[in-house]
């Protein structure tokens, strides 16, 4: 199908986008790589009176380390962060879960805040973010203001963002030097939506033991998953198979999957509990090797 | 009222200047509005990879973009594979290797095979199938798409600098 009839603008600086949208409020919408607002326009499902158009903004696209962070604007494509030294060095689960992010075509286009932003509950980025414990600036007409990523997601497709405000920048704590990390998911073909996504975290204490894992997972509620009891269970464990196994079905307890066309809700509990055993497992081979 | 806009692209080399209305997706300023229609329009919303065209040397699905957002761009479509009337080595692959078999995604296998052999001119077999998994043949002809893209490029090898 073709989009609806819409007024398009196409702003040249944050202030003017922010102006449009507080002009037009629930009536806009930004448009950021297009990769999923586009498609549900083209479906109709989508139907926005004014359309506000992010690409002419180059304010918003950028990527640095700056104490002890990783800072994204929201406007940079997936495959600029990709292909980042900074993003590699910095918090290389992040790269790991962009290359899982649809297609290099789709990538191209694709934006980090706007993955971010559209929350969709399958997505990967979401997920990583939740378990990087990254940080969203978001700006509209009373200013900014940050909000954490566990708090940012509400549900399938929504956020805490007021139809008049804008994330404009991603914030997330560089990860640090020798801490393991792995992001895993099951999907029917390479570049597909996650079934179930993982991203996982570890550090070993100097007694080879666990001294902190991050877990959060996609494709199995209606938000990101952070699986608060797994995680404590690690605390001081081993990091063998057996203990990350029981940390695999703690995980899937935690979870809240529904049952649609690609996957049955007790499949997708089965498959978090497997993926999470060999998330803390590869991300364990790391955290040994250094990170 | 529509809501038009001019627009100015440069696609195979050729500059067209326009008045779109805002929400003419780009495959179809291109198609109907260009009359380029090699383009070919599958799914509309960014699974198939059909409508993949290079737009400032990257692939884009342009089922996906707005053509008033291609304003400014350059823009090659599979008729700008071929020069002079001689065949792209991949054009020549493609049909040597029978790579299509009803031909609606090849526009769209051939523009992501053009990107990603100037990436990688020496590909194995894996990451050729990886390179494509985005876009969807539904007489599923993979195999002879993949040897297809193989053979391009040991052509465009032994070719080297040509293009």
């Amino acid at each position: 199908m073709k989009p609806a009839p819409f007024t398009y603008f196409a702003p040249r600086s944050l202030d003017e986008a922010l102006s449009l949208l507080g002009q037009y409020g629930s009536d806009a919408k930004p448009l950021a790589g297009g990769q999923s607002l586009v498609p549900l326009m083209n479906f109709r499902l989508a139907k926005p009176r004014y359309l506000i158009d992010l690409n002419h903004i180059p304010e918003l696209a950028y990527i640095r380390g700056e104490d002890g962070f990783l800072v994204i604007g929201a406007m940079t494509r997936q495959f600029e962060a990709e292909a980042s030294d900074d993003v590699g060095r910095l918090v290389p689960l992040l790269r790991e879960a962009l290359k899982l992010v649809g297609h290099p075509t789709i990538r191209h286009r694709g934006t980090i805040g706007g993955s971010l932003a559209h929350a969709d509950p399958a997505a990967e980025l979401p997920a990583a973010a939740v378990a990087l414990g990254a940080e969203f600036v978001v700006r509209g007409p009373g200013g900014a203001r940050i909000i954490p990523a566990a708090e940012f997601f509400v549900g399938p497709f929504t956020t805490v963002l007021g139809a008049d405000e804008l994330l404009t920048e991603v914030r997330v704590p560089a990860t640090r030097p020798g801490t393991g990390y792995a992001f895993l998911e099951l999907s029917r073909r390479h570049g597909d939506f996650a079934i179930v996504g993982v991203a996982a975290l570890v550090d070993l204490g100097p007694d080879g033991r666990v001294e902190r894992a991050a877990l959060a997972l996609c494709g199995v509620g209606p938000t990101p998953v952070r699986a608060r009891q797994a995680e404590a269970a690690l605390l001081g464990a081993s990091p063998t198979e057996d203990r990350f196994r029981e940390a695999g079905e703690l995980a899937a307890g935690e979870t809240n999957p529904a049952s649609d066309i690609h996957a049955l809700a007790d499949y997708r509990r089965r498959v978090a509990a497997v993926l999470v055993r060999r998330a803390l497992l590869a991300a364990t081979e790391r955290a040994r090797k250094g990170g | 009222m529509a809501d038009v806009h001019p627009v100015k692209v440069t696609v195979n080399g050729t500059t067209y200047e326009a008045t779109v209305e805002s929400r003419r997706l780009l495959v179809d300023f291109l198609r109907h509005d260009l009359g380029l229609v090699g383009t070919h329009v599958g799914c509309e919303h960014g699974v198939c990879g059909a409508c993949t065209v290079i737009m400032n040397g990257r692939t884009v699905r342009s089922c996906l973009l707005f053509a008033v957002q291609a304003d400014g761009a350059e823009i090659m479509t599979v008729e700008g594979l071929a020069r002079d009337s001689q065949f792209h080595p991949l054009q020549e692959a493609f049909w040597e290797k029978q790579g299509l078999q009803c031909g609606f995604c090849t526009p769209g296998m051939l523009m992501r095979a053009y990107e990603f052999l100037k990436e990688n001119p020496n590909p194995t077999e894996d990451e050729i199938r990886e390179a494509i998994a985005g876009n969807l043949c539904r007489c599923t002809g993979y195999q002879f798409i993949i040897e297809a893209i193989q053979e391009a490029a040991a052509r465009m090898a032994g070719t080297a600098g040509s293009r």
